[in-house]
């Protein structure tokens, strides 16, 4: 259905091939998941399969990339529109129209379907995409997980044979994924789609894959999901568990290691606790004076009420985890703590001297409390990272040098004249954090900061979390990323419609709710385990004695 | 709901009469009923809001009508009201005048010619709370559909850029820079740029990816020869609808030459639009039907200017206000029926179905994202 014969693609000015030598094939009807490090090239990959590169962006590609028999060469995407389907990153971004139903039928406008069959498409993709109670809303009313599944039923009307999906779930809450990601398999089950689908979260579609595509450094292998995922440089938690258990055939999903882990965990209920207690030092942290509440805090936008009447306390040396479904309340809290939203009653007090930050000014801000927003690159605009650190210094008159030596305790080795904007996700958010750390504020708040990044990226961000704590710093970052919180987060806390759902150590909130644990303490249950690293040392420790 | 053509007819309809006449009874009545229509089956979405925003508009052309007649203009008749020293000029400007008497009839002139243009604002105006912008682009011709989509792209991206501004300003406080003054604004308008770019970039590879564009193949001498008949035929209505519009007593009014400019106009535009259409593949989901409402509430409007102008025709003096001597406006008959019929699509035009998902739904928009 798909195949890439002897692909390589060059954008102009860059050093080496983005696609070197690529062979490809995906055969009809397969789930292939494509897996690879951050800026490894999945984006140009999916995108060279709809034309979109070279035609749209340029560059130089040679050999042949083939869909459903039309070569891309002589086939620009508007003319692939009936045969590929993709839907990018950000669903709004793609819009067209302004509801749903005008959304579904649009891209059989331009393909000129018969008005009585696209009627009844319409109906079938509103059916199968679970999208039918909100036919007429206006695309900007809906959930994240509604508008990822419009954005997919709008390429699926058209009759694609093939469907690309890049990272549909990355911004979602855990709930709003499983819908996207069911809906995508009944696809596969029910209409026999061919879908290639990059993921940076694999522990949600490994499991159903057919094929796993891996790339890097522009080179491209594939095989079956136990072949591939056995050397891969990104792998899923159970995987991980998996490899360093060695056990055979290794586990791709939750059911597939609870079986395997079944003896260790029988040895395990035979031996005292404690050993598997000895992994979790939370109740025990020395824990620092608070620096930063919210004392009955409400607020509202218009008659819409985010935060009806919410209390909580931050203290240094804290690493708290904000969870909770997309628009509970948790950008609003985060945004009250730094003066950008008024509180409609209730006190905010931030720094070490719990100042209210609303309406102070930016450079007594800065010394209590920094936000690293969703998206990191707003906080940059210098045209070097260099000049980013000079100016950091200059605003919060630190001795100069010290953004850059932060930078380099964080990610070291970034080259001091490369523009913010070529810099890698993992890169871009360790430059931000450096550049909030250098007025060294006490309290340190993060909103979604692991959206870009990758296995690897995500255990150096939680060693700099760790240690930024250590310092004393309070650490509030909300996320979706269950699989973060438990191997970095010392406190849960959950929010619902901006109430208090719960509020606890990680191991005891996370543990006793489905939604939110993550994959190995799933696997361990009953056992109070959250992480790779944990459970093989409680499964060597029983082994061993 | 009715097709969004169908009320642009009827608001064109109101406005061609309007723009006959300073006949300030006939001015309020044509407002009262565009007023009363608006009233009657405006739907509840943000573009309908829009009626109270052209009124106001109206208000300020009067007053800037009423101004200039005072500071510049020639006074009429000779009921002083205030008297005013004129002042000298020298005699290269010998054609203005500046201060001077203020005279009653002078006024009444100016309010009655700014009513004129006010009302014409209203029926624009009506026409814009009254028919959805998104709907009129799904009614218009496959020639002039993609042009169209650009533009309505271009309007969702206003309110997006604000929402811009707002979040780089906060980034710049989160800085611990200005966020407000010359400063501030300076420093915040090139990451807006630059990310308004980025979105437009994106949003044209998705719509590319989505089929848009895709055209049949026509030989390029008909494709020349239909852009040269849409670009004549568009600059023929526009001569023609302008010299069809002038006041007979007004200076310079050919409109002898109106009607065949504005016949050939629409027939050279209507087969532009015909051969260009055949390019297109594009189909319609769900088009608005023009059925027997859209025929009703069309005719009103047309009824209306048909009335003023028949009025013209038979008594020309009954379209103007008095001024000298100062007397009470004429009432027409013919253009007195035609107005009245106007307002007929109050009860005419079906009423309005409520959206069921709106209905169950409570408004809760998504404002986190704004506040982000």
């Amino acid at each position: 259905m798909i195949r890439f014969e002897n692909v390589s693609l060059t954008y102009p000015d860059t050093a080496g091939p983005t696609l070197s030598n690529v062979n490809l094939t995906i055969t009809e009807g397969e789930l292939a998941v494509l897996i690879g490090r951050t800026g490894s090239g999945k984006s140009t990959l999916l995108r060279a399969i709809n034309g979109l590169v070279p035609h749209f962006t340029g560059g130089l590609l040679t050999g042949r990339v083939i869909v459903d028999g039309r070569d891309t060469r002589t086939h620009p995407p508007r003319e692939l529109a009936d045969v590929v389907g993709l839907v990018a990153q950000d669903p709004m971004s793609g819009f067209v129209t302004d509801t749903v139903e005008e959304e579904l039928a649009y891209g059989m406008e331009t393909l000129g379907v018969d008005p009585q069959a696209m009627r009844r498409r319409v109906e079938e993709a509103l059916d199968l995409l679970g999208l039918a109670d909100v036919r007429d809303r206006p695309l900007l009313s809906l959930s994240g997980g509604q508008r990822q599944r419009t954005a997919i039923g709008a390429v699926l009307t058209t009759n694609p044979a093939v469907l690309v999906l890049d990272e549909p779930t990355s911004a979602l809450d855990p709930g709003a994924a499983e819908e996207v990601l069911a809906a995508i398999q009944r696809l596969v089950l029910d209409l026999g789609l061919t879908v290639l689908m990059a993921e940076h979260r694999l522990e949600r579609v490994v499991q159903y894959a057919d094929a796993i595509v891996v790339i890097e450094d522009g080179l491209v292998r594939s095989g079956t999901p136990a072949q591939m995922l056995a050397e891969s440089p990104v792998v899923p938690p159970v995987v991980e568990l998996g490899r360093q258990m060695g056990w055979s055939p290794l586990p791709l999903s939750v059911r597939d290691a609870r079986r395997a882990g079944a003896p260790a965990r029988a040895a395990l209920a035979q031996t005292p606790l404690d050993s598997t207690a000895a992994s979790h030092d939370s109740q025990t942290r020395p824990i620092g004076e608070v620096v930063a509440e919210c004392d009955h805090l409400s607020i509202r936008y218009g008659g819409f009420v985010a935060i009806p009447d919410l209390s909580l306390t931050f203290r240094r040396g804290e690493i708290v985890a904000l969870m909770g479904r997309n628009g509970a309340g948790k950008s609003s809290l985060l945004n009250s703590l730094v003066g950008l939203v008024k509180p409609r009653s209730g006190a905010v007090r931030v720094g070490a001297d719990l100042a209210d930050p609303w309406g102070m000014a930016g450079s007594h801000l800065i010394t209590r409390v920094g936000l690293v927003p969703q998206e990191a690159g707003d906080l940059l605009y210098a045209q070097s990272v260099h000049d980013e650190c000079v100016d950091a210094d200059r605003q919060t008159s630190a001795p100069s040098g010290t953004a850059r030596a932060l930078l380099d305790s964080i990610a070291p080795g970034i080259d001091d004249q490369t523009h913010p904007r070529d810099l890698s996700e993992g890169q871009r958010l360790a430059l931000v954090l450096a550049v909030v750390l250098t007025s060294s504020p006490p309290v340190i708040l993060l909103d979604e900061p692991t959206r870009g990044l990758d296995y690897p990226g995500k255990k150096q961000f939680t060693k700099v979390l760790a240690k930024l704590a250590d310092q004393g710093h309070c650490i509030v970052m909300a996320t979706h990323d269950v699989e973060l919180v438990a191997s970095a987060a010392h406190r849960v806390v959950i929010i619902a419609d901006g109430d208090l759902v719960a509020d606890g150590p990680t191991s005891e909130v996370v543990v006793s709710s489905p939604m939110f644990a993550p994959q190995v303490s799933k696997v361990m249950r009953p056992f109070d385990v959250l992480t790779v690293a944990q459970a093989v040392q409680a499964m060597r420790s029983v082994a061993q004695g | 709901m009715l097709h969004p053509g169908a009320w642009w007819v009827w608001a064109l309809g109101l406005a061609a009469a309007a723009s006959r006449t300073t006949n300030p009874l006939l001015l309020i009545l044509i407002l009262a009923v565009a007023g009363l229509v608006v009233t009657a089956r405006k739907p509840d979405a943000p573009w309908a809001r829009s009626f109270t925003v052209f009124l106001k508009l109206g208000l300020f052309v009067i007053a800037i009508r009423v101004v200039f007649q005072v500071i510049l203009g020639t006074p009429i008749g000779d009921h002083v009201l205030v008297a005013l020293p004129v002042v000298p000029l020298p005699t290269w400007l010998a054609a203005i005048r500046l201060g001077g008497d203020i005279t009653m009839e002078s006024i009444i002139f100016a309010v009655c010619d700014g009513l004129r243009l006010a009302v014409l604002i209203a029926c624009v105006g009506a026409a814009n709370s009254l028919a959805s912008p998104t709907r009129l682009l799904k009614a218009m011709p496959p020639a002039l559909y993609e042009a169209g989509v650009a533009v309505v792209v271009a309007m969702t991206f206003a309110p997006q850029l604000v929402t811009d501004v707002g979040r780089v300003k906060q980034a710049r406080r989160l800085r611990g820079r200005p966020s407000t003054g010359i400063r501030g604004a300076l420093g915040a308008a090139m990451p807006v740029f630059e990310g308004a770019m980025d979105r437009a970039v994106t949003l044209a590879a998705a719509m590319d990816s989505r089929g848009y564009g895709r055209t049949k193949y026509l030989p390029a001498r008909v494709r020349h020869f239909t852009a040269a008949l849409m670009l004549g035929g568009l600059v023929g209505v526009c001569i023609g609808l302008f010299s069809l519009l002038q006041t007979s007593d007004s200076p310079g009014g050919h409109q002898e030459v109106g009607e065949p400019f504005l016949i050939f106009g629409i027939l050279a535009a209507a087969l532009g639009m015909y051969l260009g259409g055949k390019r297109s593949i594009r189909s319609r989901y769900r088009p608005d039907p023009w059925a027997i409402p859209e025929w009703l509430v069309s005719l009103c409007g047309v009824a209306a200017g048909v009335g003023v102008i028949a009025a013209g025709r038979w008594e020309p003096l009954s379209l103007s206000m008095p001024i000298s001597p100062l007397a009470w406006p004429a009432l027409p008959l013919v253009a007195l029926v035609g107005i009245v019929l106007a307002a007929l699509p109050a009860i005419l035009a079906p009423e309005l179905p409520v959206s069921k998902s709106l209905q169950r739904q409570a408004p809760a928009p998504q404002l986190t994202e704004v506040a982000a």
